[in-house]
């Protein structure tokens, strides 16, 4: 017998009526959805390939009515998902059947802008990209950019721990979050982090960022701002190869050089973006490097020659170097626009998020082109060359006879090759629904069991965004003391792991 | 078999003893002290106290023995430093894993010939790895470079129950599963001991300035920060010494290439022009100055208190330690990361109605930060909690702790709420 079917999970005794009238009594009946027409709407986040329909979906503007909601789940052991935007790309906001689906889009407030102290406190449906907007004219920003930054939610970003180009340099999500509100799976409100340094006790605000929606829901976000920097230099270098360009991210790194961003792209990345927004990337490139240095202009002047020259020494072939604001918006264009251009080459494509370790990158890129070779299929590579996170788009056409599933193999193979190379699983779109399996290739069984002890902390219940990360949820019915078999152990009903 | 002959083979006749009178923690007496030269050795000690139901004290160079409340009892001082290998340096991928025994300078040295360092300075520099995690030392350089929480990749931990795991890994860049290693950052062996780690590593900056300038009062502090900050500049450390009243100097530390730092050290001097001309250090002269500003340790000061607030706050919260000082009979020096709103304050007395008296002082003290703290004579850590509130996350931080540790074996009463 499974874990999961032993749970005592979804066995409310409100009909789903009452379920309802007890919901909109919370949330007014323009936030509940119920209809299944429209619960479809929300049947999946970015990964499209898993979709459950939710049982309701709440759409609650405040955190009296979060608590509410969790409160209501927890007495009746309902599990929830909390959902920002939805553009997650592994299924972490993925809905469980018979389960509530929260979505925090409307709590969308900046609630308050400290410039002097550099923090900016908002509530988890804000937008990534409105967060720097807010603070830009006073000459701020908030570093992770993640791709989807135009729509993705900071309640999201805090989920994921979502990262973007210019995580080499400044970093995640876990180091620009200094406090969190969360209402906890029993409905409880704690705060963790503040707006201050190296609060006491244990780091929960660190410990909850990242870990995609199991420990609770955060109900306000204080960010970190930084100033914007003096100076942005934007590069393109192409190059012959892939490996002439790793070459030349290795020579930038052993120079001691941290660029803001070292972005790659292979020809068949070039030539789908080169077809979608004429970012005028040479055509011919075996690979393209976009450098960004940013910085005190001194510095980044003195450091912008020898990039150059570090590219040049390794062949490239070409060097474009963005003079304005506009010409840098266009190099980075392409490089933006690479995933969805895809569409442009490929009838479907699988998306890849994997790391290496950096120096490992010309040897992977050799054995991802001979495994897509092998499997009849061909692999686009787009990356974050400077900290080995590789973004390969296995592309196939669905209407072919087992191609899918051909796609499907070279994909996890590519992971079984980063693991391999002592790199992870996934960078930054996360384990969710799609990778939990893969979990158990990187670590042992006791991390796993290790990891889920801080999840038994927060959710004893396992209601919080069940089935997702870990292959199998861990009991917590463990009391403290000397170790005793849980009953359903005792009883034959699961398994010890 | 005795407990010693027990512990003697786990760990060999030469790293397991009684406990004598300079093992003390805070008053409180070990029996035992084994000094593990495995991952294997740990856990099995673990298991070993977990049934004799025993309290275990990990501990590293002891340089941070002093912090936290005394311990509700001790048995056995599980000390890591024979676990001092370095596991793996990557130059080309700037990570480095060790075990959690290696002292930060064998560290740094170790990395020095690549021309690299990890950018954590704090004060003791031969602090072990693990101790620095569970203490989450800092130094100056976190304005620019961040703390443990931000250069640590992965870790490796050993739980009560012996249980060996791992989180992380050896990538910058990754998000698969919890982050136990922020966990376990600042959590005093509470709830494992950490055996292994994997950091991030920065390029060692070619050369260095100092800007130094004196400051009056509170507010001149103030100002001279405010304007610092709102500046592109992108300093490696901003730090503040001031001596019984706040008539002290700002150290402004810029690290990197050489026209870069150069260009940056004559901004920031251009910045705090005021009454008194700010002074330009370079190269060596720079690093010099900045050890006599950024880590001249208050060795006269018995109490170490560590106050933290917002940056826009640090021109009241220094007048009220000046304040609460005056009123409890005392003088301090303040040594600050006030780029960070982080202040060390050492009293001059010891007497514990006057420290309580202190710390009462300005933990009353409206402001959105913490007074810890850090060292005192136990008498005075019997009357007050060294860490002071931590707020409504108290008992999700207990449910934490009855996971990891169920039993209460690791330092038991040492952590907030006598966690």
């Amino acid at each position: 017998m499974k874990r999961s079917e032993t749970h005592e999970r979804g066995e409310t005794s409100l009909s789903r009526a009452e379920l309802i009238e007890r919901m909109v009594a919370i949330l007014g009946a323009g936030g509940v959805v119920s209809e299944r027409a429209q619960l479809r709407t929300y049947e999946c986040d970015g990964l499209a390939s898993h979709r459950v329909i939710p049982s309701l979906v709440l759409l609650p503007e405040n955190v009296e009515q979060i608590e509410a909601v969790v409160r209501l789940c927890h007495q009746e052991r309902i599990p929830f998902v909390a959902r920002g935007s939805g553009t997650g790309l592994s299924g972490g906001a993925l809905p469980v059947e018979d389960g509530m689906l929260i979505v925090t889009a409307r709590m969308n407030r900046i609630v308050e802008v400290d410039i002097p102290n550099q923090r900016v406190v908002v509530e988890p449906g804000v937008t990534n990209l409105s967060v720097t907007t807010e603070v830009a004219p006073e000459g701020y920003y908030y570093a992770p950019d993640p791709s989807s930054q135009l729509v993705c939610s900071i309640g999201g970003n805090v989920a994921e721990n979502s990262g973007g180009a210019h995580c080499l340099k400044y970093g995640f999500t876990t180091n620009h979050v200094t406090g969190l509100e969360v209402v906890l799976p029993d409905g409880g409100r704690v705060h963790l982090g503040g707006k201050t340094a190296d609060p006491p006790g244990y780091d929960l605000m660190g410990a909850f960022v990242g870990s995609e929606g199991t420990l609770g829901i955060a109900t306000l976000v204080t960010l970190r701002i930084l100033r914007q920097p003096e100076t942005v230099q934007t590069m393109l270098a192409a190059f012959s190869s892939p490996d002439e360009a790793g070459g030349a991210v290795s020579g930038i790194i052993a120079a001691g050089i941290i660029p803001a961003a070292v972005e790659m792209m292979d020809t068949l990345a070039i030539q789908a973006a080169e077809a979608t927004v004429k970012a005028g990337y040479p055509l011919g490139a075996g690979a393209i490097l976009i450098v960004e240095l940013d910085g005190p202009a001194a510095e980044v002047e003195h450091q912008f020659r020898e990039v150059e020259g570090i590219c040049r020494s390794n062949g490239a072939s070409e060097l474009r170097i963005a003079l304005d604001a506009d010409e840098r918006t266009r190099i980075w264009k392409g490089r933006k626009a690479a995933f969805a251009a895809m569409g442009r080459i490929s009838p479907a494509y699988y998306v890849q998020d994997g790391v290496i370790p950096r120096t490992a990158l010309p040897v992977v890129l050799r054995k991802i082109s001979a495994l897509a070779t092998d499997h009849g299929l061909r692999v686009a590579n787009v990356f974050h060359a400077g900290d080995g996170n590789l973004h390969p788009l296995v592309l196939y056409d669905d209407a072919a006879k087992g191609e899918a599933e051909r796609a499907e193999t070279v994909a996890t193979e590519i992971l079984r090759i980063c693991i391999a190379q002592g790199g992870s699983i996934t960078g930054e779109h996360g384990v969710g629904t799609d990778k939990k399996d893969d979990m158990p290739k990187m670590f042992t069984v006791d991390d796993l069991d290790t990891m889920q002890r801080l999840r038994c902390a927060f959710d004893p219940n396992g209601v919080c965004n069940p089935g997702k990360i870990f292959p199998t949820p861990r009991l917590c019915g463990e009391v403290p003391g000397p170790h005793r078999p849980h009953p359903l152990q005792t009883a034959g009903l699961a398994e010890i792991f | 078999m005795t407990r010693l002959a027990e512990l003697r083979a786990i760990v060999g006749n030469d790293h397991a003893r009684t406990a004598v009178a300079g093992d003390t923690l805070d008053g409180v007496r070990p029996r035992f002290v084994a000094t593990p030269g495995s991952v294997g050795e740990v856990s099995e000690l673990l298991r070993l106290a977990g049934s004799s139901r025993w309290s275990v004290a990990p501990a590293g160079s002891g340089t941070k023995r002093g912090w936290g409340n005394p311990p509700t009892s001790l048995d056995l001082v599980l000390n890591t430093r024979r676990l001092d290998r370095m596991i793996e340096h990557s130059e080309g991928d700037l990570v480095v894993s060790a075990e959690a025994g290696m002292t930060l300078d064998s560290l740094q040295t170790h990395l020095e010939g690549a021309g690299q360092m990890l950018a954590l300075d704090p004060e003791d520099t031969d602090s072990t790895l693990g101790g620095l995690i569970a203490a989450n030392a800092s130094g100056p350089r976190r304005f620019r470079y961040g703390t443990v929480r931000d250069l640590l990749i992965g870790i490796t931990i050993v739980l009560a129950d012996g249980t060996v795991a791992k989180s992380g890994g050896k990538v910058v860049k990754n998000v698969a599963g919890y982050d136990l290693g922020k966990l376990f950052t600042g959590s005093l062996g509470t709830l494992g001991v950490i055996v292994g780690a994997t950091f991030r590593l920065h390029p060692r900056p070619a050369t260095s300035r100092l800007v130094k300038t004196d400051v009056g009062d509170a507010e001149a502090v103030g100002a001279a920060l405010r304007r610092i900050l709102r500046s592109s500049l992108v300093p490696s450390a901003i730090n503040l010494l001031a001596d019984k009243d706040t008539i002290g100097q700002i150290g402004i530390l810029f690290e990197g290439i050489e026209p870069g730092a150069e260009a940056q050290a004559k901004t920031a001097a251009g910045l705090l022009q005021g009454d008194r001309d700010p002074s330009v250090f370079r190269g060596e002269a720079a690093m010099e100055r900045w050890r006599d500003l950024a880590e001249s340790s208050p060795e006269d000061a018995p109490v170490t208190l560590k106050v933290t607030c917002l940056p826009a706050e640090l021109p009241d919260v220094l007048k009220r330690v000046n304040e609460a000082a005056k009123r409890c009979r005392m003088t301090t020096r303040v040594r600050g990361q006030i780029g960070n709103g982080v202040l060390l304050v050492g009293l001059s007395v010891d007497e514990t109605s006057q420290v309580v008296e202190m710390v009462t002082d300005l933990r009353n003290f409206a402001h959105e930060g913490s007074v810890v703290v850090l060292e005192a004579p136990v008498e005075v850590k019997r009357r007050i909690d060294t860490w002071g509130s931590v707020g409504d996350a108290l008992p999700l931080m207990r449910k934490v702790k009855e996971q990891f540790d169920p039993a209460g074996v690791l330092n038991p009463g040492r952590f907030v709420g006598r966690i």
